[in-house]
């Protein structure tokens, strides 16, 4: 890739709590993610990977290190690294399509453009018909899918999604898995994805970073070499599932004890 | 039957007791009927005061001593509540001041407010101002600290500024909250109103309520008391309806 | 100015509320701010003093309140007119507590009394108390019973409202439940209803003791000779506005007590409710 990885996790480590007391949710996590990338931080809960998404995202400042995106430092969020949440997170006073359109309306983009940024992406996730309607009408899935658009509809550099799909049942979960690869196949974003479900990890991702609980760290990194459109019951996809479940096993057990 | 119906069989049923009861009364004699006013005694002198405009004019002053105090209150509430959001130190300096002011009854400071300004209008709306301030502005305050840290996170990722942050964010997110405190403060306005013209007040529908206690005249009390009852029904409907609009997000479905 | 606003960094972590502070400069923040309110409040009443802006007898310091307070304590008539008015507030929110919960259980319980009660109710409710003082002054004169009953009209009302309410939203499926083990009549209404209504009829008194000294004051203004309403309004005649301003303070306090009794009432009785 020309000029670097998109983006640059270096020596990050985050402790909480008062000086003398801290407790520490990483230790020295150095990543990589290349352009057009998907990669996936997975392990058990309390690891640290939201803690770590959410360092990138600017939400939260790093106690040492720092995270580089396009070879510029994070200080904070900005529109270059766009968000989507477990929590949906949209604003529920304002239309599907208000809620798209934001973005683009904060960057004072003309109204016809911004037309025509909240069709294509809307289009995109197959919500046209709902531009009008109100989050609270919505399905989980369905509004997840509004803020995919509306992270998408801003352009952004890099994707970071905090287990987007945790909240949604199995089923919708899949389905949105599906719609996300479609997307990915469209669009080519830089995406690092956090979840705690293997088999949602080897379906999206190009490389999965399995890491330890308390204090984080990573533990290994496996590049899944699969097709484009991937096959859940193909032996290549449960092999790295078995694979990359041994290594995660370990971790669980070392917290259960 | 329809709620409203309901409502208006019940409303019949009780004006028809209380008919009988005076009525009964004027007719029995038990107790003199004098305090026991009928109907159609209030209604009598009710029409007396509005044909001759003075029941409009004492209407017409506490309305306007409630719109002015409480739309005062309003602002620097709206206005303060938001500061005390966005500046932590402020809110942390704020709070036990408010613990200290708040258990004081604000009807125990109707005096000092007319030592302070006197018997003129602006005693009566400093005073309302006064009262409807600390609830709203703890309420709106609430509001305003309620608002979800990850829509700010949302709004943030995509681009927005602090400024961006309270007006499309904070604001918007708060409205909910913001509708109610306004509307228990004037709920509270027009609570006080009555009690702030019984004293060192010559016009407003307080002010008559004392007049039919001077003049011996408890139709005018009851009748007084009616209106008041009117124009906070006709408030808080007027408000319920304007919240329902503004807030057309919240049930959609 | 601007600096001292949260910047979006700084509102990324927790929201607008912000982390917490540790418990030593949170303390030290709020006697800060006291101590910083108090000194503002005589640094005004000084400087009315020294630039003579008006009268200073209109923003005495607070000092002078406190002054005139204890004075008051020491030399004995702040207790007269404190009990005056506690004895109102106590016989009045008594009655309006006692008629408030008796009728507000029955016609939570009972639908007949329900129908008779609720639209009388629901006439009075939007007009506000403080109007049918003078209704009270006429019917009883300006004594004490005019007082008494005005304060037990006012309470009357939430207290009511919230046991109705409290009654009526108790889990249908408790009664049944409770039936289906053998509870009927009396015995149903004290084991069941009353400790599930419980909870809402404790806010429904909490309610009530605000309102009643909320509305003490006004029925002190008029008629009476002893109260800490009838200190405020008299120092009116003398621009004694120490004594004001110390009689609502007085005020202020009996409140927050009658406030937090009920609230620890609460807690021993609904202790099920948090048993941590």
């Amino acid at each position: 890739m020309a000029g670097g990885p998109k983006i640059r996790i270096q020596h990050i480590a985050k402790s909480f709590g008062p000086a003398g007391r801290a407790i520490p949710a990483l230790a020295e996590i150095d990543l990589d993610v290349h352009e057009r990338e998907l990669v996936c931080l997975l392990g058990p809960s309390g690891c640290g990977k939201s803690t770590l998404l959410n360092i990138v995202a600017g939400f939260l400042a790093p106690t040492s290190g720092t995270v580089l995106v396009d070879g510029r430092p994070v200080s904070g969020p900005a529109p270059e690294r766009g968000v989507v949440f477990q929590e949906y997170a949209l604003f529920p006073w304002l239309t599907v399509s208000g809620n798209v359109e934001f973005g683009p309306l904060l960057q004072s983009r003309p109204a016809a453009e911004r037309r025509r940024t909240v069709d294509r992406y809307l289009d995109l996730v197959g919500l046209r018909a709902h531009a009008e309607k109100f989050p609270v009408q919505l399905s989980g899935g369905m509004k997840q899918r509004v803020a995919i658009a509306r992270a998408l509809a801003n352009n952004p550099a890099v994707i970071l999604m905090d287990e987007p799909f945790g909240a949604l049942d199995a089923q919708t979960r899949e389905v949105l898995q599906d719609e996300l690869s479609r997307i990915q196949r469209v669009e080519h974003k830089t995406i690092l994805f956090v979840t705690h479900s293997i088999r949602e990890a080897v379906y999206l991702a190009d490389r999965v970073v399995v890491m330890t609980s308390v204090p984080g760290r990573i533990k290994q990194v496996f590049p899944i070499k699969l097709p484009e459109v991937r096959d859940r019951f193909a032996p290549e996809f449960t092999q790295y599932e078995s694979d990359i479940t041994r290594v995660v096993r370990e971790e669980v057990a070392k917290v259960r004890e | 039957m329809s709620a409203a119906a309901t409502r208006a069989v019940a409303l019949l049923g009780v004006l028809a007791l209380w008919a009988a009861v005076a009525h009964g009364n004027a007719w029995l004699g038990v107790v003199n009927p004098v305090l026991l006013p009928t109907p159609v005694e209030v209604s009598r002198v009710g029409l007396e005061l509005a044909w001759s405009g003075e029941l409009t004019r004492h209407f017409l002053t506490s309305l306007g001593r409630v719109a002015q105090g409480f739309g005062l209150a309003a602002l620097a509430a709206l206005g303060l509540g938001l500061l005390v959001g966005m500046c932590v130190p402020l809110r942390l300096m704020a709070e036990p001041v408010i613990e200290f002011v708040r258990p004081i009854p604000p009807l125990a400071f109707l005096p000092m407010f007319l030592v302070w300004f006197g018997l003129g209008e602006a005693s009566k709306v400093a005073f309302i101002g006064y009262t409807t301030f600390f609830p709203m502005f703890v309420a709106i305050a609430a509001s305003v600290l309620r608002v979800d840290v990850v829509l700010l996170r949302a709004a943030a990722s995509l681009g927005a500024s602090r400024a961006d942050l309270v007006r499309r964010v904070v604001l918007p997110a708060a409205l909910p909250g913001i509708a109610v405190a306004l509307r228990v403060g004037v709920g509270l306005a027009l609570f006080v109103i009555v009690g702030a013209e019984f004293m060192g007040a010559d016009a407003g529908l307080g002010h008559l309520i004392m007049e039919g206690r001077t003049f011996f005249n408890p139709a005018q009390i009851v009748m007084g008391a009616l209106v008041l009852g009117l124009l906070g029904s006709l408030i808080n409907t007027l408000l319920l309806v304007a919240e329902r609009r503004l807030l057309r997000w919240r049930a959609a479905a | 100015m601007a600096r001292f606003l949260s910047s979006v960094p700084e509102l990324m972590d927790a929201g607008l509320r912000g982390t917490r502070l540790p418990r030593g400069r949170a303390l030290a923040l709020r006697l800060g701010a006291i101590t910083a309110f108090l000194a503002l409040w005589s640094l005004l009443s000084g400087a009315v003093v020294v630039l003579k802006l008006f009268n200073p007898i209109f923003l005495p310091g607070p000092w002078l309140v406190l002054g005139n307070v204890l004075d008051m304590a020491v030399r004995g008539p702040l207790w007269i007119h404190l009990a005056a008015t506690l004895e109102r507030v106590a016989l009045g929110f008594g009655a309006g507590a006692a008629l408030g919960v008796g009728l507000g259980l029955a016609a939570g319980h009972l639908a007949s009394v329900r129908n008779v009660i609720e639209p009388v109710v629901e006439l009075l409710r939007p007009i506000p108390p403080l109007a049918m003082l003078p209704m009270f002054i006429v019917w009883v004169g300006i004594g004490e019973v005019s007082k008494v009953g005005f304060i037990t009209y006012a309470t009357f009302f939430p207290i009511f409202l919230t046991t109705v309410n409290g009654v009526r939203q108790i889990d249908p499926l408790l009664l049944r439940a409770a039936q289906s083990l053998g509870a009927r009549g009396l015995g149903l209404f004290t084991r069941v209803i009353l400790p599930a209504a419980l909870p809402d009829v404790l806010t429904g008194l909490r309610l009530g003791v605000a309102l009643a000294f909320f509305v003490i004051v006004i029925s002190e203004f008029i008629g009476a000779e002893q109260g800490l309403g009838y200190l405020i309004n008299d120092g009116r005649n003398f621009f004694l506005v120490p004594q004001m301003l110390g009689a609502a303070v007085v005020l202020g306090l009996l409140g927050y007590a009658g406030n937090g009794l009920v609230r620890l009432l609460e807690r021993r009785l609904t202790r099920w409710q948090h048993p941590a």
